[in-house]
């Protein structure tokens, strides 16, 4: 996708291409407000919204900034700050994870802690 | 004589132009800084007893006439790179033209989105919520006055470059365009993550 296209016809069929994702995209808007519209519960809320917003996303990638048969450099690189995204969020599932899932971590019997960390002297 | 190597031609060692590699760099810089926003707003908002109905506090549908707008200056601005590709100068104009109108609208759109929030007591200051609402999309708007003005550039002193290496030109409006195209993709998640959810 680096260089010029090559004659008219292939041109046309470029053009009609971004349209087409042009199209998609208003298409996945509408879809994601009505989503979030209906009553569902918060967790398949999230869920559907980043799913759609990621679909986007790869379409946008995918056609318009050309990443589609982009060389192996540019995917290593993305690749890369894929992980780093990913570690950024699991840090944090970690420090937050017993509460977002309703646990408590326990001790080294196998107790849940005697006494809440709030009722603790400081 | 050209002081810049590989801005047309393909490195042999990696593959790419130059500037195709730079601007893929700088936006996985740009991944972080946003996606460091993004943790810190899971987080906040997974560790808050309460958190305000954001549907309710933003206007969803000023937010959702700014994804029509910004996404239809994506679609402007690849058709631009794509009318300097085939050598139309006026074509590349015309949609040049229209996605800096695009850029324009879009930030008209959240200064009235803003000013609505300060006439009703809506700061920054107010909660958490807002605090990382007017850090997101501020943020995100300075991207947006950054993207208009090298499309400005170009559009205006820098298509001198048109005829004198067309090739070297079309490539800028490529890179510019991709980091255009980026600037979309964050507010493809601003959107759902601060009015819908």
């Amino acid at each position: 996708m680096n260089g010029s296209p090559s004659s008219g016809t292939a041109h046309a069929v470029q053009i009609r291409g971004y349209l087409a994702v042009f199209a998609a995209l208003l298409v996945l808007t509408v879809v994601t407000v009505a989503v979030a519209s209906l009553d569902l519960s918060e967790s398949a809320t999230v869920a559907v919204a980043v799913t759609i917003a990621t679909f986007k996303a790869a379409l946008v990638a995918m056609f318009f900034m050309h990443l589609k048969g982009e060389k192996p450099l540019v995917f290593w690189s993305l690749g890369l700050t894929g992980v780093l995204f990913a570690a950024l969020f699991a840090f944090l599932l970690w420090t937050e994870g017993d509460r977002l899932v309703g646990t408590r971590f326990l001790d080294a019997f196998g107790n849940a802690p005697k006494t809440a960390p709030s009722e603790g002297v400081h | 004589m050209d002081a810049l190597p590989y801005t047309t031609t393909v490195r042999p060692d990696t593959g790419l132009t130059s500037p195709k590699l730079g601007i893929w760099l700088f936006l996985a810089s740009e991944v972080m800084l946003f996606g460091s926003l993004f943790s810190a707003y899971a987080l906040l908002r997974s560790g808050a007893p309460v958190w305000p109905d954001q549907s309710a506090t933003l206007s969803v549908p000023l937010a959702t006439l700014n994804t029509v707008i910004l996404i239809s200056s994506s679609v402007t601005m690849v058709l631009a790179w794509a009318g300097a590709a085939s050598g139309r100068l006026s074509r590349y104009r015309l949609f040049m033209g229209l996605t800096l109108l695009g850029g324009a609208l879009f930030l008209v759109v959240k200064w009235i989105e803003y000013s609505d929030k300060f006439s009703h007591g809506l700061y920054p200051s107010t909660n958490n919520f807002l605090a990382l609402y007017f850090t997101m999309t501020g943020l995100h708007a300075i991207h947006v006055i950054a993207g208009m003005v090298v499309n400005a550039y170009l559009i205006g002193p820098g298509v001198r470059m048109w005829t004198k290496d067309h090739l070297r030109f079309t490539n800028r409006v490529e890179i510019a365009g991709i980091y255009w195209h980026f600037v979309d993709v964050v507010w493809i998640f601003l959107f759902p993550v601060l009015y819908l959810l």
